[in-house]
Order: C-alpha cells, then structure tokens, then sequence
C-alpha cells in the first residue's frame, strides 16, 4: 500500500515566494474587476507589493538555508539552493523594474487592464519553478507557465497588428519546441524510470550510456537541446525572437529579454550541468556549433536592421551566444567555475542594461508616436538629454566598454575560454564583440549627431519610468566600477571561493 | 498467433515516433494555424503516450531499479502534459481569433508584417 506524502512545514516555506506571487496575481485580477477605470494605478501598486512580499519570502528562506548549501522540498521535486536563490532576486527584480516602466505605457496604449500585471507575476511564478526545480515535470510545468503568460503578455496590444502577429509566431512556435522538448523528457524519463534529475543522472552514467540503449539517449538529448536552445533564442532556432520582440509592447520586449532568457538559462543550466553531465560529450561539440553560428547569424543580421527593438532583439542573440561559450568553457573538461560564473554574471549586468536600453525606447512612445524605429531616435539628445546619456552608457556597456557594467560579463566568459586552452573560441568571441561596437554606436551616432526631423516638443516622462531608468543607469555604472561585491554574490551563489587569479587582476 | 497478439513496450515507443515525426511535419509543412496547432497537439499526444507506455513498463520492473507499482511519474507527468495541451490551445486559439479579427486570415502565408 502506497502511502501519501506529508507536507512538512519546509515545503510550505520553500514554495513561499511562489504562492505569495501566485495569491497576488490571482488578486489583482479580483480587485481589477471592482476598479474604476481611473483608479486602475493600483494594478500595479499592488503587483509591486507582491513582488516586494516575495523578495521577503526569498529573503527569508536565504537566512533560514544559512550556510548549507541547498534543501528539496515538495517530494523532492525542488531544490531550492544558493542558485535557485540568486536566479530568484534575478527574476524579481527584472519584474519590478518592467512594472516600473509599465505605468505609464499601458495607459498610452489604452490597455490599461490588470490582466496585464497579474501575468507578469503568474510568469514569474514559471520562472521560479524552472530555477528550483529537481524534476523535469516541474520544470515543464514551469517553463509553459512562464511560456503561455508571455503568449499573451506578447500580444496584449490586440488592437495592434504587429502585437498580434508576434503572439501567433511566439506561440506556434514556442508550443513547438516544447512538445520537441517534453517528447526529449519522455524518452529520458523511459531510460531511466525516474523524473528526478539527480537520478536521471546517475541512472545514465551508471547503466544508460554503457548499454545498447545509448542510441535512444542521443535522440532524447537532442530533442531536449533542441527546446532548450528555442527558449533561450540561440541561431538556428532563433527566428521567433526578432519578431516576439518587434511586436510586443516594448516593456513586455524588456521583460522577455531579461527575465524570461534568464529562466531560461536557468533551466538550460540545471538540465544540462544538474542532469546530463555524463552526456557532454556529447552536447559540447553541438553548443559549440551553435555558439559560433550563433555569434556569426545575430551580428551579421543586427547591422542592417532599421528597428531599434528588432536590433536589440538581435543584440540579445548575439549575448548568448557568447554565454554558450561560457558553458562551455565551464563544462568541456572538467567542470570549472569561471565558465559557469561568467554566465551568471553576464545575466545580472545584462538584465540591468539591457531593461534601461527598453526603458528608453519604451519613454519615446507617446500620442500617435511608436518610437522603435532608428530614425525616431534621431536628435535624441536635442530633446531629451538625460535618456540620450542614460541610452549611451547602455549601448557602451551592452558593447562591453570597459568602465561599465557589460565589460564583466565578458571579461569573465573571455577569462575562462583561456583558462581552458579555448583561444580559438576567445579569439572569436572578442572579435564578434567589437563588430557589435558597430550597430550599438549606429543608435548612439542617431541621438548626438543626427538632427530631429520631426521638430518634436520634449519628451514628458513619468516619475516611475524615471526612477527604474535611475536604477538602471546606477547599476550599470556601479556593478562597472566595483564589481568585486557582485562577483563575491555569484561566488556564494555557485558555492565556490573566489578564484586568486580574478581577484589579483581586479585589484 | 499468441505472439502476433503480444504488443510490447517497443510498439507503443515506434508508434509515439511515427506521431511525433507526423506532428513535427505538419508543423513544418502546413500553411493553415489551425491546423498547425491540431499539428502540435499530435506531438503532444505522442508525448503522452510515450510516458504512459514507459510508466507502465517501469511498473513491471523490479523495486531495486526504481520501479514497482509505485512508479507512476510517467502517467502523472502525461496528466499535467494534457493540461498544459488544453491552456496552450486555449490561448493559440484566443490569440488567433484576436488576429482574424484584425487580417481576415488564418494563412501563415500572410502573417508577414514582421520580418528581417
């Protein structure tokens, strides 16, 4: 006779900042029914308490993990470690900056519905649930819930056609790679009679990769790289990307790009460093095809683009790629921190610089202007100087200009590439970074040097879009001058000392 | 004609491949959304089937190797696939009416605003 699992009392605590999310977004839909259309300021009020409520229960559940370095919980369905943690601040903060931005943009749009925060949260929810998660159905049923509120986030403008457009091509094909990527987890689970990671792993290195059945294997992981490389936009399944992007609000541009690829990264991270190490064998020569052809595909596509959200869009891709080569740095001999480290690194910076850059573009639009083509940033700095700076210091630091933020990132995932004898690939990726210098200065060469054609009046900005680009620009700024505190936050959230060579060459 | 009757494990994998690979061609291949969702329901049925067969499979193994008639994480894990097959179809299909409203179109030909 089988016996029911008991919840303990540090299930309840572990699930906390995922019910918190999931009771205030189910309760911004309720008070969104009784609100007056010009109170509807509280949607958002609401939505940033809740994410504030659950950085607390995040908060708390860091003290209470104290220095053991992680705790399952819910049948040993989630894991929540030092790693799920630091992804969990990640994701709480790219939220609220992107509801930040939101408050003023909706009302523009005339879609000002509550709808709109209560996914924000409800995807979050997903995010977290991929990041902690130990099992694959957990991780599936966070990355479709995470996946599905964005489909509708995408197209929440269902008055634009463009905004209706990006959410067809989002959801077909995002729908797509994940039944590729369940059918990769149903054939794993079939291998090895387990759904928990930690099993899967040792099952296929223990009784899997040495018998005949290793050919199913294959399939399996290639079917599962195949979603997973989908969800974080990598060439060649990045086609959905630019056109998402493109049409989406420019605010749900901002989010997706940030928090959606960092849960992304996070759940590719757990598969494939968590569950199929014993397989990078085999999966190392195909991330590094993909990285490179990845690298090659989004530069060469971003310097002809004439949409500043289709450019950045292919800036994104562009970024993981040289992620990629941080993993696989990080995994193609022996595990070594400093490839992993980059990557975590590189998606603190980039959520920061990458939500101020649509944070600017997001304060353009205003009546009967959308304000996402190249030329519309054109004189920028004759209307509106503080966002024309605010947007240069984004563009120098997604460039990786040394004294800003982006520089760490890439410094790490280069550092790595050579501490494992990768030149070729360090060679690659630095010379790609310097061809992106081109199309980042190409919207920065709009602002100052350009005049403005349209002879427009300045632009009027909300004190919240003010405060997250405020937020935005110091972060970038300061994580570039002092990044020792940031990379000592990445060291803990990877369990590892701080290397002595890293260290020497900050000081 | 006992043997002929006797339908394994591997059946069950071979004609979950044949939908998948169905699914995935219909993906690439249709021009009409409608069809290209019922196209992601098939691999999600194959999906389903595949977990079920396994689950069922794992439950004839012995305890030792995980599994016995506790060894369910198959047939759970196709439950919570056949929801999330229902929400996405729910929302495509809610998204693909918003834009029929606007292009008069359910043609992937035409969803051709947005490109390079």
């Amino acid at each position: 006779m089988l016996s029911l699992p008991q919840f303990t009392a540090t299930d309840y605590l572990l699930a906390l900042p995922i019910t918190l999310l999931t009771l205030f977004a189910l309760g911004i839909l309720l008070i969104d029914l009784m609100l007056p259309k010009e109170q509807k300021w509280l949607n958002p009020v609401i939505a940033f308490i809740g994410v504030g409520f659950a950085a607390k229960g995040v908060y708390n559940i860091q003290h209470w993990l104290g220095p053991s370095g992680g705790v399952y919980g819910l049948m040993r369905t989630m894991l929540v470690d030092r790693f799920a943690l630091y992804f969990f601040y990640l994701f709480l903060a790219a939220t609220a900056i992107a509801i930040l931005m939101s408050v003023r943009y909706l009302e523009t749009e005339h879609e000002n519905h509550g709808e709109y925060y209560a996914l924000m949260l409800l995807s979050v929810v997903g995010m977290m649930c991929m990041a902690a998660g130990a099992d694959i159905v957990l991780i599936f049923i966070g990355l479709e819930l995470m996946a599905i509120s964005t489909y509708v986030l995408v197209g929440f403008l269902r008055r634009d056609r463009r905004s209706n457009e990006a959410a067809l091509k989002y959801l077909l094909l995002g729908a797509f790679s994940s039944g590729i990527f369940a059918y990769g987890l149903s054939l794993f689970y079939g291998l090895t009679g387990s759904t928990n990671l930690g099993v899967i792993q040792q099952m296929l290195a223990r009784v899997v990769l040495p018998s005949p059945y290793k050919t199913v294997a294959v399939v399996a992981l290639l079917t599962t790289l195949t979603g997973l490389l989908f969800k974080i936009a990598a060439v060649p399944f990045h086609q959905w990307a630019p056109d998402a992007y493109e049409g989406a609000p420019t605010t749900i541009t901002g989010f997706m790009s940030v928090a959606v690829k960092a849960a992304g990264w996070a759940m590719l991270l757990r598969i494939l460093v968590f569950g199929l190490l014993s397989m990078r064998s085999i999966w190392v020569p195909v991330l590094v095809f993909v990285s490179i052809a990845t690298m090659t595909g989004a530069n060469l596509a971003a310097l002809t683009q004439s949409n500043t959200k289709r450019l950045l869009a292919y800036s994104s891709i562009a970024h993981v790629g040289y992620m990629l080569l941080g993993l696989i740095a990080g995994t193609a001999t022996e595990p070594n921190g400093d490839g992993i480290k980059g990557i975590l690194i590189y998606l603190l910076v980039y959520t920061f610089m990458n939500l101020g850059a649509f944070g600017v573009i997001t304060s353009l639009r205003h009546r009967n202007v959308i304000g996402d083509e190249l030329d519309d940033l054109n004189g920028l700095y004759s209307r509106a100087p503080v966002e024309a700076v605010l947007m240069l210091v984004f563009m120098l630091s997604l460039a990786g200009i040394p004294p800003l933020a982006g520089f760490w990132g890439k410094y790490f995932i280069f550092l790595s590439l050579i501490e494992t004898g990768h030149y070729t690939l360090a060679a690659l990726g630095v010379l790609y970074s310097v061809f992106g210098l081109y199309y980042y200065l190409k919207i920065a060469n709009a602002m100052f040097m350009r005049q403005p054609e349209k002879g427009e009046e300045r632009l009027a900005v909300s004190y919240s879009m003010r405060t997250a680009l405020g937020v935005t620009a110091f972060a970038t700024i300061f994580i570039g001058i002092l990044p020792n505190r940031f990379i000592e936050i990445v060291n803990w959230a990877l369990g590892i000392a701080s290397n002595p060579n890293t260290a020497k060459l900050i000081h | 004609m006992d043997a002929m009757l006797h339908i394994s494990t591997l059946h069950y994998l071979v004609l979950g491949a044949a939908l998948f690979l169905l699914g995935v061609i219909g993906v690439l291949t249709r021009r009409n959304v409608v069809i290209v969702l019922m196209s992601i329901e098939l691999i999600l049925n194959a999906v389903n089937l595949n977990l079920v067969a396994l689950s069922r499979y794992w439950q004839g193994m012995p305890a030792r190797m995980g599994g016995g008639a506790g060894a369910l994480h198959g047939q759970v894990f196709a439950i919570f696939v056949i929801t999330d097959a229902a929400a996405e179809a729910a929302v495509g299909l809610g998204i693909l009416i918003a834009f029929f409203r606007n292009k008069e179109t359910v043609n992937i030909d035409e969803v051709n605003l947005l490109k390079w």
